[in-house]
C-alpha cells in the first residue's frame, strides 16, 4: 500500500497537495468543479480582524507565463469568515489552514485568539503580502521583525503556526531563520514576487496599484531554488509553492526539499488543477516503485 | 460540482468588421443552460496565457446546441481565437454570470449596447417577450446591425454620423423621442454612467453589464470586483464581484 500522507506540525494531511491562499476563496467556488475532500488541504484567502475592501480595478494583469496581481487582502473579516466558510468547509474531509492577515502586530494577534476555539487545523501568518502598504510584507523583510511578529502569533495561537515568506528579500534564509528562532511550526514560500507592468497603448500602469505580485510558471524555477535553499538552512517542514502547474512541478518542490506543496494560479488556468496533481503524484509514485511520498522530500541535494 | 470546463468543436467563424469576429461552437451543454447576458471563459491554447478571456454570449441556438461568440481582438489572446476554424476546437467554461433579467410582458424595453458590448443584446432582443427597441452606439463601422432588426426596430447612433444619429447611444434615444419603462445596457463605462443617470432622471428601471479584467471567472479570486453602493452580502464590503454576482446588476447598485 503507497502512502501519501504528510505530516505538517503534528497534523497529518491525506496528500501533500494544499490550494494557495488567495487563488481558492475559501473553497466554496472551486467545490463546483473539485471534491475538496481529494486535497491535503484548503488553505484560504487571508483574513483580518475586520472588512478589507482591498485595492482599486484593475488589480490583474496577464503577463509571459503568468500573472500580476494586487488584490489588496480584500476579506469579510474574521467574524463571517468563522460564521459562514469554517463550516463549509468542515462539511469536507480535508485539513483547514487559515491564512491571517494583519495590518499590526495586535490585528494578527486578535485574529488569531478568534480563530482558537475553532476547528481550524493550522494557521498560516501572511507577512508578505506586497500589494498592501501597512503590515503585510512589512513584518516579512526584516529578520528582527519577522521573529517578533512569529513570537508574538505563538504566544496565543492554539493551532501549529505556518509563517509565509516573501521572495522579495535579499536571502530568504535569513527570514527561515528568524522565523524558526521566533518558535514557527512550519513555513510556507514563496509568496508572490513583486512586478510591473506597463500598457503601452494607455501609457499606463496596467494595475491601479502599479505593482503586483508575480505568480504562475514565470517564477517557479526561482520558488525551487528558495525551497531548496531553505530546506537547508533550516529544520521545519516547508510548504513550497511558486508557479505550480502539473504533477511533474509539484514533485519538483518536494524532491528540493518541500513537504508539502500549494497550487495558486494553476486554478485559474485548470479548474481541476489540484485534484490532477494529487493524481499525477499517485502515478509517478507508482511509476518508480515509491512507497511512501515522504521519501521524495529533500531527495535531492 | 455542478460546473464544467469542456472541450469543444467550432461550427465556423466569420470575421463581421475589421477585427470583430463572429464564431460559433458545438456546445450543446452550455446552450441548454446559457441566457442573455452570460458570459463564457475561453483558454488559449498557449500555456504562455494562463488566464482564460471572458466573453459574451451572443446567441444560443438551443435547438442545434450551438453557441455564438462576438468578440474584437484585443490582444494575443483572441488573437488566436479568431484563426480558429470549423472542426478545430475550443476550451470553454460557462455559462458564468448571471444574465439579464426577465421583463415583464407590457413593459417597454430599450435594449442598447455600445460598442463591443452590442453582442450580447442580439440573445436579449431575441428573447424579450415585451414591447422592445434596440439602440446600437457605433464609432464608425456597422455589425450585427440587420441581425437586431430581425427582431426588433433598431435606433442607431455612430461617432462619425456615417449612419443614424451623430454622437452616442443616448444622443439616439433623444434624437428619436424612444420612451421606456425599462433600459438593459452593456457597453463602454461612460456609457453606462451616462445610463444610469439618465434612468435615474427618468425614473426608469435600468440594468446594466459590467467588465473588469477577470482571472478565475467564477468568484474565488476577487479581481473583477465593482463598487457597490450597500455593503455586499458576500464580500462584507462595498464591493461586488461581477463574475460571479454579475455581470448585469441593477444600476442603483453599483457605484461607476
Amino acid at each position: 500500500m503507497r502512502n501519501t500522507s504528510v505530516t505538517i506540525a503534528g497534523v497529518e494531511l491525506k496528500n501533500p497537495v494544499m490550494t494557495a491562499s488567495g487563488t481558492f476563496g475559501s473553497g466554496e467556488e472551486y467545490s463546483e468543479f473539485v471534491d475538496l475532500s481529494r486535497l491535503g488541504a484548503v488553505v484560504t484567502k487571508g483574513v483580518a480582524n475586520v472588512p478589507w475592501p482591498g485595492n482599486p480595478t484593475p488589480r490583474i494583469a496577464e503577463v509571459y507565463g503568468g500573472m500580476l496581481n494586487a488584490i489588496g487582502l480584500q476579506n469579510p473579516g474574521i467574524d463571517v469568515f468563522a460564521a459562514r466558510d469554517i463550516p463549509f468547509l468542515k462539511r469536507y474531509d480535508t485539513k483547514i489552514v487559515v491564512n491571517v492577515c494583519g495590518k499590526t502586530t495586535e490585528d494578527y494577534i486578535e485574529v488569531v485568539e478568534r480563530l482558537a476555539d475553532e476547528p481550524v487545523d493550522l494557521l498560516e501568518i501572511n507577512i508578505s503580502c506586497p500589494n498592501v502598504k501597512e503590515g503585510g510584507i512589512a513584518f516579512g523583510q526584516d529578520p528582527k521583525a519577522v521573529e517578533a511578529i512569529t513570537k508574538a502569533v505563538k504566544a496565543k495561537a492554539k493551532q501549529p503556526v505556518i509563517m509565509k515568506l516573501s521572495p522579495n528579500v535579499t536571502d530568504i534564509t535569513v527570514m527561515a531563520k528568524a522565523a524558526e528562532a521566533g518558535g514557527a511550526d512550519a513555513l510556507s514560500l514563496i509568496n508572490t514576487l513583486t512586478g510591473m507592468k506597463i500598457d503601452i497603448h494607455k501609457r499606463t500602469f496596467a494595475l491601479a496599484n502599479q505593482t503586483g505580485g508575480l505568480s504562475g510558471p514565470a517564477v517557479k524555477p526561482v520558488a525551487v531554488r528558495m525551497v531548496y535553499q531553505t530546506a537547508q538552512a533550516v529544520k521545519l517542514p516547508i510548504i513550497g509553492m511558486g508557479g505550480i502547474l502539473t504533477a511533474d512541478d509539484a514533485i519538483e518542490f518536494l524532491l528540493a526539499g518541500a513537504t508539502a506543496v500549494a497550487v495558486g494560479t494553476a486554478n485559474f488556468h485548470d479548474p481541476y488543477a489540484t485534484v490532477r496533481i494529487v493524481e499525477g503524484i499517485e502515478r509517478y509514485m507508482d511509476r518508480y516503485g515509491i512507497e511512501d511520498v515522504r521519501e521524495l522530500t529533500g531527495a535531492v541535494r | 460540482m455542478a460546473k464544467k470546463k469542456t472541450t469543444v468543436k467550432v461550427l465556423g467563424q466569420d470575421r463581421l468588421a475589421d477585427d470583430i469576429y463572429s464564431l460559433w461552437l458545438d456546445a450543446g451543454e452550455i446552450a441548454s443552460q446559457a441566457r442573455a447576458g452570460q458570459f463564457v471563459s475561453v483558454y488559449t491554447k498557449d500555456a504562455s496565457r494562463l488566464l482564460p478571456r471572458p466573453l459574451s454570449i451572443c446567441e444560443i441556438d438551443r435547438e442545434r446546441g450551438a453557441l455564438r461568440l462576438v468578440y474584437r481582438i484585443a490582444g494575443a489572446g483572441t488573437e488566436e481565437f479568431s484563426s480558429y476554424r470549423t472542426g478545430d476546437t475550443a476550451e470553454v467554461l460557462g455559462p458564468l454570470g448571471n444574465g439579464f433579467p426577465a421583463i415583464a410582458a407590457g413593459k417597454r424595453a430599450l435594449a442598447i449596447g455600445g460598442g463591443i458590448g452590442i453582442p450580447p443584446m442580439l440573445q436579449l432582443i431575441k428573447d424579450l417577450e415585451c414591447e422592445k427597441t434596440a439602440v446600437l452606439g457605433y464609432r464608425d463601422r456597422l455589425f450585427l446591425k440587420e441581425e437586431f432588426e430581425r427582431y426588433a426596430p433598431v435606433a442607431l447612433a455612430t461617432e462619425d454620423g456615417s449612419a443614424g444619429t451623430k454622437g452616442n447611444v443616448l444622443d439616439a434615444i433623444r434624437a428619436e423621442k424612444l420612451e421606456a419603462d425599462v433600459i438593459l445596457a452593456c457597453g463602454p463605462a461612460p456609457m453606462l454612467r451616462a445610463l444610469k443617470a439618465y434612468a435615474a432622471e427618468q425614473g426608469i428601471e435600468c440594468w446594466l453589464s459590467l467588465e473588469e479584467r477577470m482571472a478565475c471567472g467564477v468568484g474565488a479570486c476577487l479581481a473583477c470586483v465593482c463598487r457597490s453602493e450597500e455593503v455586499d452580502a458576500h464580500s462584507h464590503v462595498h464591493n461586488k464581484r461581477i463574475c460571479k454576482d454579475g455581470p448585469v446588476f441593477r444600476a442603483e447598485e453599483v457605484v461607476l
